[in-house]
């Protein structure tokens, strides 16, 4: 079954062509259905695929198919050609699995919407560029993917279009993104000058046979690769594009915004394992950038009383998480968690989605409260996931989260300052997301009496994806119980061949954990605990502030105003960047560049010269005989003057 | 009858439209209707008669092919002499193919004068085949200069209100700079005759003299003033706004579509071959000047109130693309070059039409008369977003190839101009997608657009092929690549050893090689 790999991506493609240009014609019943049965049959054709791989022995566990050369120029060559391998098969499943959730769900959501057949034909349209994205086996194919992803965020976030600000919020992603995409461009044109090729395994190969740990190339091709990825999964300095990302319709918060999309950087940091671990000094601005943007953003996020920023913002920290994971060298840790993450941050969002359905469409928190009696299903699935995301032993993002946290301080490439700041925004991701479950669900409603009165639980369409989605985040983790709990953690030995050459290289180089052995046996329990202690810490503010004396957060926020002012405005980095990048930029084009260079110099020199031609026509007016000969007299003499003069002086 | 027409291909798809032209004539001048099926109908059996030369193209060689040659005026050494190969292939398919579509979409836009547009649309054609195909430096001399009469017509009687000064603008720029190439063609000639003793304009005798480098800095000036003018580089680009917004959209197509592309052709086919020392030497400066096109047309296109003057000046910065890969002097970036030469006629032809079809409903063109038409008239906004697209360089359609082609070619040759123009990518993306938002998203405001109908069958079908070529280049551009390959690697191959070849000469004999140039034969 592995060379049938093309199908893979092949069924969204074709519900895009047939709900693209028939959907308006087929009625909204079969275009929903043919745009989920699409990703369902991609994704039964994974479940093959991964059943086939399991079979294989662990070092055999790899393929790819080429379909044909795409752009053959010169020395250059880059294919349409597919990767099945554990990393590729695992985001498969997790893209392909959780978009088919997501998809039943939007027949629910989107019923009624003027443009539902536009909406599953984006929908699919992103299937297919992100699992081309990640089946690539090489650079510039994956960029296709990367990019096509992008376009359909683009398209999506503004989707409904009448908006001035939705259409706004995606072109600002897009934007952005191509920002990013200016990094992860030049990165590959440094690897095709440095090893001739785009194709992974020709450029792992060769950069760890030619190159050794430090080596300056790989080190610049790694940060332009990550100035990619700082884009696409939205981390410091090109995470602002996310929250405004939920202008789009929430199914799509949840698949492209939080589940599958924005941990496209993650996949290709992980997927370029070989190269990061030839450069410490990448690694090590992984790491920080990821710590950093992890913590910030959950600050961020404590403010927000939109629910959908605020999930946004948890998103980013949560990506940044990932950024740590695979910053410090622990791969497996990374992708672990982009798997949890898939299942309740997508669950979150839904959650959401279901308020938002049934509360007409509000997403301030404010006005929310006590709906956990009218929507119990919704109210526990949200709670499920909230127990994931806070990492409460049991729940699928403590083991992630925890293998992350212990790696950033025992791994190899682990730092204290790093751990520290992670354990922290535990405690604050733990206090966001419960001032949230209490702002929403607990105590009383405060919505206005007409919106209060139509409360209710969402369609079975929105509620069984619930359910299966909140299944996976509880139990999603399992798969993956390290060995001091008594695990063997399968998820990381499957995972194993995909890393093993960058395990190689670090033995080579002579990096070994910096906790290992008997200290580790010692340590890791007690700094779970300790993390644990935190979270608990978290939890137990939030339902100080907001459940049990809600007077407390405006008399606190009032004391550290300007601090929370701060926090609140984000830092005020949107107003930064309009300020000295936007508007000077807009400003010099219009007045200096075009109406002073272009009009004034330019066209004044032009017409200067018309003008003056004009003024000695007027006096040379009587060298004019009107006789044909005379003209082409002088016209032949001035000719042969030039040529004379040209060739012979 | 079979035999003459595979034998004189090439004469036929360039004198056809003219001779259509003629028999117009003869027509009353009120049959409009008939006029148009007429031009219509001519233009797409030009179409279907240069389809074979793309589909028996060898692209194993770079010689040239489907040749024509025969005395013209033979005292002279003038030749009536044509080819086409891997570097002209591709424009002479784009004219053909962009013909019958521009025909189509002036079918109701044109209503005064229409046998006469129709009339110089076909001299036009066969103005711009001439000048891909003629391989006599006169022949082509005269196909260069006998297009900017048409095309002065098309601006100064079918344009709008400033469409006078627009048209001598148009024709005193290009006309300028088509003196100076005369001069240094009939200079090659007498260079020639003294190197060999025979009498002759034909491009391939030129080919084979090898010019000492003073003499190649002067010759090469005057070239590539006159492509620079054309293109148009940075900073002779200023003719190019105002002509865009008074032509008619046909006008508009056809100048962004094939006329810009004879100034990027122009560099590809004569100065890197008939100069190559001196074209070497001057890969920085015009690098340069191409960057700063990339970006300059980039920003004030940022801010242009007028769509058509947008897209004038987006075709600047994707033209200063072309030519930074056409002088990255590789595989890579020519090969990109001439890719992008033919995708910059797709896209932003199609965004001309697109921009017509709006204009012809709404008869303003000002961004700021627009805003949420997609929820009015979404097959157009469907089509306006794909060319938009293909027009940033989106991977998966045809922009991208090119592009990407070009930016690796130059990060080859040199990694900081490569840097520099791929920030154009980002301000592609800027001001294309800003602009699409206040014509097609946001609320729709305006009364005048609330009543707005949407494409109908004729305006998808000028659309729709060149979408689906659009998909074809992103998709498998090797098909269009597999074509100009050997070409590209030839000419560079070629450049190289007459480039070897004149040093060695200067150093040594120096004194008569300086004076005259000699041949390589």
């Amino acid at each position: 079954m592995l060379e049938w790999i093309w199908l893979v991506p092949l069924f969204p493609l074709i519900g895009v062509i047939i709900n693209g240009l028939f959907g308006r014609y087929l009625g909204h019943k079969i275009v929903g259905i043919l745009g989920s049965t699409m990703i369902g049959l991609s994704f039964i054709t994974v479940s093959i695929i991964f059943v086939d791989l399991l079979k294989l022995p662990p070092e055999h566990r790899f393929f790819t198919k080429t379909l044909y050369d795409w752009i053959v120029a010169g020395n250059f060559t880059a294919q349409i050609s597919f990767l099945v391998d554990p990393l590729s098969v695992v985001m498969m499943l997790v893209v392909t699995g959780v978009s088919f959730v997501i998809h039943i769900y939007s027949i629910g959501y989107m019923h009624g919407d003027k443009g539902y057949s536009r909406f599953f034909t984006y929908l699919n349209l992103f299937v297919f560029a992100m699992l081309l994205l990640i089946t690539a086996d090489n650079f510039l194919m994956m960029f296709v993917g990367w990019e096509g992803v992008g376009l359909c965020s683009y398209l999506l976030i503004g989707f409904w279009y009448g908006d001035n600000y939705n259409a706004y919020a995606g072109r600002k992603a897009f934007v952005v993104n191509r920002i990013g995409d200016f990094g992860f461009l030049l990165g590959i044109f440094f690897i095709v000058v440095t090893f001739h090729s785009v194709n992974f395994q020709e450029v792992f190969g060769a950069a760890a046979a030619k190159y050794t740990i430090g080596a300056p190339i790989i080190t610049v091709i790694t940060s332009l690769l990550f100035v990619g990825a700082m884009g696409k999964s939205a981390q410091i300095p090109l995470y602002v594009w996310l929250p405004d990302a939920m202008a789009g319709p929430t199914p799509v918060s949840a698949l492209i915004h939080a589940a599958t999309m924005v941990t496209a950087g993650v996949y290709m940091v992980a997927r370029a394992n070989v190269l990061y671990t030839l450069s410490p000094i990448s690694m090590a601005l992984i790491a920080v950038i990821g710590v950093a943007t992890a913590f910030f953003a959950a600050t961020m996020g404590m403010t927000q009383f939109d629910i959908k920023r605020m999930l946004a913002y948890s998103t980013i920290s949560q990506l940044g998480y990932m950024f740590v994971g695979v910053g410090v060298g622990a791969f497996a840790a990374g992708i672990f968690h982009l798997m949890t993450h898939a299942f309740f941050k997508a669950l979150l969002f839904m959650g959401a989605g279901s308020i938002m359905h049934a509360m007409s469409n509000s997403t301030d928190m404010r006005m929310m409260g006590g709906l956990k009696k009218k929507m119990p299903i919704t109210y526990w699935t949200f709670l499920m996931a909230t127990l994931a995301i806070s990492g409460i032993p049991g729940f699928s993002g403590f083991f992630s989260k925890d293998e992350i946290l212990w790696q950033s301080l025992a791994g190899a490439y682990g730092n204290f300052w790093i751990w520290l700041v992670g354990v922290i925004t535990a405690g604050l991701t733990a206090f966001y997301m419960f001032r949230a479950v209490y702002m929403t669900f607990h105590g009383e409603l405060r919505a206005k009496k007409e919106i209060a009165e139509h409360v209710h639980e969402a369609p079975s369409t929105m509620t069984v994806p619930l359910l299966i989605l909140g299944v996976l985040a509880v139990i999603g983790g399992y798969i993956g119980i390290p060995k001091i709990l008594g695990g063997s953690n399968p998820f990381e030995h499957f995972l194993d061949p995909v890393f093993e050459k960058s395990l190689e290289i670090r033995h080579a180089a002579g990096l070994v954990p910096h906790i290992s052995g008997e200290s580790a046996r010692v340590l890791e329990l007690p700094l779970m605990g300790l993390t644990f202690v935190i979270v608990l810490v978290g939890i137990g503010f939030a339902y100080l502030m907001y459940l049990k004396r809600p007077e407390l957060p405006g008399i606190w926020t009032k004391k550290i105003n300007y601090v929370y002012q701060l926090v609140f405005n984000k830092y005020y980095v949107d107003e930064i960047y309009e300020t000295l990048i936007v508007n000077p930029m807009a400003a010099i084009s219009e007045s200096f560049l075009w109406k002073f260079v272009d009009v004034k110099i330019i066209d004044g020199f032009i017409n200067g010269t018309g003008n003056v031609v004009r003024g000695t026509g007027r006096v040379v007016r009587k060298w004019q005989t009107g006789f044909v000969q005379n003209y082409a007299l002088s016209f032949v003499i001035g000719v042969v003057i030039l040529v004379f003069y040209i060739v012979f002086m | 009858m079979i035999e003459f027409m595979q034998n004189h291909i090439l004469t036929i798809i360039t004198f056809l439209p003219v001779f259509g032209a003629v028999i117009l004539l003869f027509v009353p001048r009120e049959k409009d209707e008939f006029v148009r099926y007429y031009t219509l109908i001519l233009t797409t059996i030009v179409f279907l008669i240069s389809l074979p030369i793309l589909l028996g193209f060898q692209s194993g060689t770079s010689a040239f092919q489907f040749e024509e040659k025969a005395n013209w005026i033979p005292s002279l050494g003038i030749h009536y002499h044509l080819g086409i190969d891997g570097i002209s292939l591709l424009m002479v398919m784009l004219t053909t193919f962009l013909m019958p579509i521009v025909i189509l979409s002036s079918w109701t836009y044109i209503q005064k004068r229409v046998k006469q547009y129709m009339m110089v649309f076909l001299m036009l054609e066969t103005g711009m085949l001439g000048v891909f195909l003629s391989l006599d430096m006169i022949l082509f001399y005269v196909f260069w200069e006998g297009m900017l009469i048409p095309m002065y017509f098309i601006i100064g009687v079918w344009g709008g209100p400033r469409r006078i000064y627009a048209a001598i603008k148009f024709f005193m720029y290009t006309m300028f700079g088509g003196v100076f190439m005369l001069v240094a063609i009939i200079t090659l000639y007498l260079i020639h005759y003294h190197a060999t003793g025979v009498y002759s304009f034909d491009f391939q005798d030129f080919q084979s003299v090898l010019l000492p480098v003073p003499t190649q800095f002067w010759l090469f000036l005057a070239f590539a003033l006159a492509f620079a003018i054309k293109v148009p580089m940075f900073p002779f680009h200023t003719w190019l706004p105002d002509a865009h917004v008074e032509a008619p959209t046909g006008g508009s197509v056809i100048l962004a579509g094939v006329l810009l592309k004879m100034g990027t052709y122009g560099f590809l086919r004569f100065c890197l071959t008939l100069f190559p020392n001196v074209s070497t030497e001057f890969v920085g400066l015009i690098s340069v000047i191409a960057i700063v096109g990339i970006i300059y047309g980039a920003l004030v296109s940022m801010v242009q109130p007028d769509l058509k003057k947008l897209v004038a000046y987006s075709s600047v910065s994707h033209l200063g693309f072309v030519m930074l890969g056409i002088f990255a002097l590789n595989v890579e970036g020519l090969q990109g070059g001439i890719i992008q030469m033919l995708n910059h006629g797709l896209s932003t032809g199609a965004l001309f039409l697109v921009v017509g079809m709006i204009y012809e409903r709404r008869h303003t063109r000002l961004i700021s008369d627009f805003g949420g038409l997609a929820k009015q008239i979404p097959i157009f906004a469907t089509f306006f977003m794909i060319v938009t697209l293909s027009s940033i360089g989106l991977p998966g359609l045809n922009g991208f190839v090119g592009e990407f082609l070009i930016l690796l070619g130059t990060f080859q040759a040199n990694e900081a101009f490569a840097i520099f123009a791929a920030t154009g990518v980002i301000l592609g993306a800027v001001y294309m997608l800003w602009m699409f938002h206040r014509v097609n998203f946001g609320p729709l405001t305006k009364e005048e657009n609330k009543k707005l109908k949407d494409l109908n069958l004729r305006e998808i079908f000028v659309l729709v092929p060149i979408v689906l070529v659009i998909f074809w280049i992103g998709v498998y551009p090797k098909y269009f690549l597999n074509k100009t390959e050997k070409s590209v690697e030839d000419l560079l191959k070629n450049r190289q050893v007459r480039q070897e070849q004149v040093l060695l000469l200067e150093k040594q004999l120096p004194v008569n090689f300086v004076l005259k140039g000699i041949s390589s034969k």
